[in-house]
Parts: structure tokens; sequence; C-alpha cells
């Protein structure tokens, strides 16, 4: 009888190999089924044949932030947002849908919900963000169901429409933004965009005010051209030096205080504080500002041997918060933890992040860079950092939100399937 | 003239403090810059902020160059009775300006 090559058990059919894997391969667990999860979990496939592969997510369903605001504005529902794990699981990927409630990095295992222990030789956390309750004044999580923070896709993304929906043309609707850093840098200022675009087409008497706590933002001279053109009379942006850091918020009149006014709003949207998802705080590679220090090559946490942390949760440096981001170390991170896993060396990586932005619908902008490790943080590569033209014709505007929707499909296919 | 907020309450208790805070747009040049052409970019900064309730000096303030652009400053005072709070500000240029509000004591 022939012996089988290892290429044709694989055409043979992915459950037989996996079943091989299980035996003999070094164990990698992947907590958090996101951008980041999702993609770590895919590549180390491909970097690891034999390797033990398990993503533990408690959602079946993950729901994608990214063109989330145009959910928000009415042009997009939420079921096209929503992704599951049934590729992973034909890649030979374990996944199971529950809670991790430890972590033992001494004997290397996690504990989850059901009091289930598995081992891991390598343990990666994509847990993104949880919401920071309390850090703001006035904002916990009761507050969160009259000013909805919209933050993390689902429930509270169709809580925000439902509440436009439901205002009387001629409302105000007040908008925070929260000091850096925090989930997707240029979000908020996205956000603004495409609800003062869904106001000046359904409620054109009504006015946006976003009240930030900086000066200075993403894309900003590209944002703030599109607003004076499209949205004159509906959208102001009030910032930092024009008294606009919000410093607590009343829910019952859906009030915003900043050191000098209040603001009353008809919708209120509060974009709070954040820090890592709570399994870094269980696992101990969060450090006191809330988000987890990583060495920029491996993503190994430099709190806790033998765990990663990508995605929203790590402290990066200069790459932002977004879900190419998290892609983009995804790969590396997978790329490194394999190599760690035979002895090897990783080499020094270059991540891009490449970020669009609707201004409106059909109205795209973006920012993209090369970052590498520079005295152990992300930094940007030297003039590899650029954005869209400011005087471009409405054309190239049009083309980039076309990019935005094949971006879109591009990162959600190769982290879902 | 730059643009100024400020913020005292309009009534407050006899003697007892209450906070004004003052959140002033301006560049607040260190002198330590230099433009693209390498020259030096000349310091301009507030460097003194005095607060007077009536003719009375409640506070003051000498400003440095490490002072960050837009400061936003909060002081404490007290007051015995009604009068107008008055805040003058003064930059290299020696330009002043001034913000008053009134202040009630209950």
């Amino acid at each position: 009888m022939t012996a089988l090559t290892r290429r044709a058990v694989v055409a043979t059919g992915l459950a037989a190999p996996f079943v091989a894997r299980a035996e003999t391969g070094p164990g990698v667990i992947v907590v958090g089924g996101g951008f980041g999860g999702a993609s770590v979990a895919r590549a180390l496939r491909r970097y690891g044949e034999n390797m033990d592969i398990t993503l533990v997510e408690p959602n079946e369903t993950f729901i994608a932030c990214p063109f989330s605001n145009l959910v928000v504005a009415g042009v997009r529902t939420i079921d096209s947002q929503q992704f599951g794990y049934k590729q992973l699981v034909a890649d030979g990927i374990r996944v199971i849908h529950a809670a991790v409630i430890g972590v033992d990095p001494t004997r290397r295992r996690v504990t989850l919900a059901s009091g289930e222990s598995r081992p891991y030789d390598r343990l990666i956390l994509s847990p993104g963000i949880d919401i920071a309750w309390g850090a703001l004044p006035g904002y916990d999580e009761a507050a969160s169901t009259r000013m909805p923070h919209a933050w993390k896709a689902g429930a509270q993304t169709l809580l925000l429409r439902k509440q436009l929906e439901a205002m009387p043309d001629g409302g105000t609707v007040v908008m925070s933004v929260p000091p850096n850093p925090y989930r997707c840098p240029p979000g908020p200022y996205e956000r603004a965009s495409l609800i003062a675009w869904y106001l000046r087409g359904a409620k054109p008497k009504s006015k946006l005010i976003v009240l930030d706590s900086k000066d200075a933002f993403s894309k900003q001279k590209l944002f703030q051209a599109g607003w004076a053109r499209m949205y004159p009379n509906i959208l102001k942006w009030v910032s930092q030096s024009d008294g606009g850091t919000v410093t607590g918020v009343e829910p019952a009149t859906l009030t915003f205080r900043t050191d000098f006014e209040s603001y009353k709003a008809d919708v209120a949207n509060v974009i709070p504080p954040q820090k890592a998802g709570h399994i870094a705080a269980v696992a101990g590679v969060a450090d006191k500002t809330g988000w987890c220090p990583v060495d920029p090559i491996t993503f190994e946490s430099r709190l806790i041997p033998g765990i990663h942390v990508i995605g929203d949760a790590a402290i990066a440096g200069a790459m932002p918060k977004s879900a190419f981001a998290a892609n983009a170390q995804a790969k590396v991170c997978a790329l490194a933890v394999a190599r760690l896993l035979v002895g090897a060396t990783p080499d020094e990586p270059r991540l891009i992040n490449t970020c669009y932005s609707l201004v409106a619908q059909g109205y795209g902008i973006s920012v993209g860079a090369v970052y590498r490790p520079v005295n152990g943080l992300l930094a940007e590569v030297p003039g590899s950092a650029g954005t869209s033209p400011l005087d471009a014709p409405d054309q190239f505007r049009y083309q980039e939100a076309q990019n935005a929707d094949a971006w879109f499909d591009r990162i959600t296919h190769e982290a879902f399937g | 003239m730059v643009r100024v907020l400020l913020n005292a309450p309009k009534q407050v208790p006899k003697g007892q403090p209450f906070n004004v805070k003052l959140l002033i747009s301006h560049p607040m040049e260190s002198g330590q810059r230099r433009d693209a052409m390498g020259m030096a970019i000349p310091r301009h900064i507030i460097n003194q902020i005095v607060c007077k309730l009536d003719e009375e000096e409640v506070f003051r303030m000498n400003l440095f160059p490490a002072i960050a652009a837009n400061p936003f400053l909060v002081f404490s005072a007290t007051a015995e009775q009604s009068g107008t709070l008055t805040i003058t500000f003064t930059d290299d240029n020696g330009v002043e300006q001034t913000e008053t509000t009134p202040v009630e004591v209950v």
C-alpha cells in the first residue's frame, strides 16, 4: 500500500489531519473571535500544519464595527455586519463558544466558564475593548440604555439608529469624543459625518454637536473640508480648546457637561473612555493604563511570558486600534508564534494599516502608513504615511468609497472565510 | 483678541472658596522651536494672569514657556462681598486682555 503524502492527506479532507494535529502538535489557544482573533487562528493554520489551534469566543456570531456607522445612518443592515465561524471549523480550528474566566500563566492553562481547563503552549489574547464604565462621571452601563455608545456593534448600534429615527426634525444630536487612545481613531468623525448626512436628508432642521476632548484628529482636514461643504448648517465640532471636553453626563436629562457649559440633547451618543477587554486584566497582561504592553516583534506580553496580545487591547505604539491593524498584527503574531514553537527567532516585521472613512454615502477618504519596531514600540516608517488628496474631484471620493467596500469584503473574508 | 472661556459661579457663599475656570485660546509659542527655514520662532506666550474682585487682587500667576498651548486654568478664591471678578492677562507683546463676570455673595 502506498504511504499517503501529507499533501494527499490534506486533499482527502480536513477532518482527518485535524485529528492528527490534535494528538501531536503544539497547542495554541486564541481568546477572542474578532478581526484579530479569527485572523490569527487562520494564519496559524497556514503557518503551522500540525499545530493544535483552539479559538475561544463566547458569541456564535461576530458583529463587525467597521461600516457599522452606515447602520447608524440607516443605509446598511446589521445583518451585513455579521459573521460566523464555520470556515474556521472547516479549516481545522477547534472553536469553543465559551467565556474564559481564568488564566494560569505558570501552568499554562486557561479555565472556561464551564470549569473546563485547557492547556496551551502559547496563548494569544485578542479581546478588543471594554467600556471603562464610570471613567466619564455619570456614564455607567445603565446610562448606555439612554445614551448609547454604539462603540461595540450590535444592540447598541440599533438603539442609536432607533433614537435617530424617532427624533423629530429640528432636534439636537450631541456626541462626545474621549481623549486618546480609543478604538478606531477616525471613527467618531465618520459617525458624525454619517449622522449629519442622515439628518441633512431626513431631518434638515436638526443639529449635530460634537464635543471633543481633542484639538486634532485623524484625517482632520479631509473631514472638515467635507463638513464645510456638505453640512455647514448641521454639524458643529467643538474642540478641546473651544471647551469641548465633556466632564460628565446626566442620563436622566440627556445632558452633557463641560467645564463651561451644559448641552441638552434629544439624541445623545457618548463615545466613552475604553480599556482592553476584560480577559486582559484577568490574565494580568494589562498595565495601569488599562491596555497591554507588548513586544512589537512577537506581540508577546511584556508582563507575562507565553501570552501574546493583538488588536485593540495591545499598546501598539503609533499603530491605531483598527480592524486592519488587528488583522496585520494577527499575521505577524501568528508567524512569530509558529517560529517560537519550533525554537526559531522571529523576524522583525513591517506592518501596514489602511483606514477608510466615509464623509457621506459614496464619499470616501483614507489614510495609510507602514510601521516597524523602533525602541520597543511600533513607529511609523518615515515618509510612509499618506492621506487622500485634499482637493480631489468627487469621482475620486466615490472611488475611495468603492475601495472601502472592497476592503471590507476582503478583510472579513480573510478573517472569517 | 484671543478667545477666552470663563466660568465662575454667579452666586457664592460669603467667605467660602469657589472655583474659577479659564480656557484661553493661545499658541503659547515657547521660543524653543525653529521654522522650516531653520529660523527661531520668537517666544509668544501669555506671561501673566491677574484676577481681581473689584479692586482687590485675589489671584496672580506667572506663566512660563513650558505651559502648553490653549492653557486651561482652575484656581480658587473667596469673596466677602459681591463685586465684579476681573481677569487680565498679558502676553509677550505687551497686549493686555480683560474678561469680567459678576459674583454675588449670598
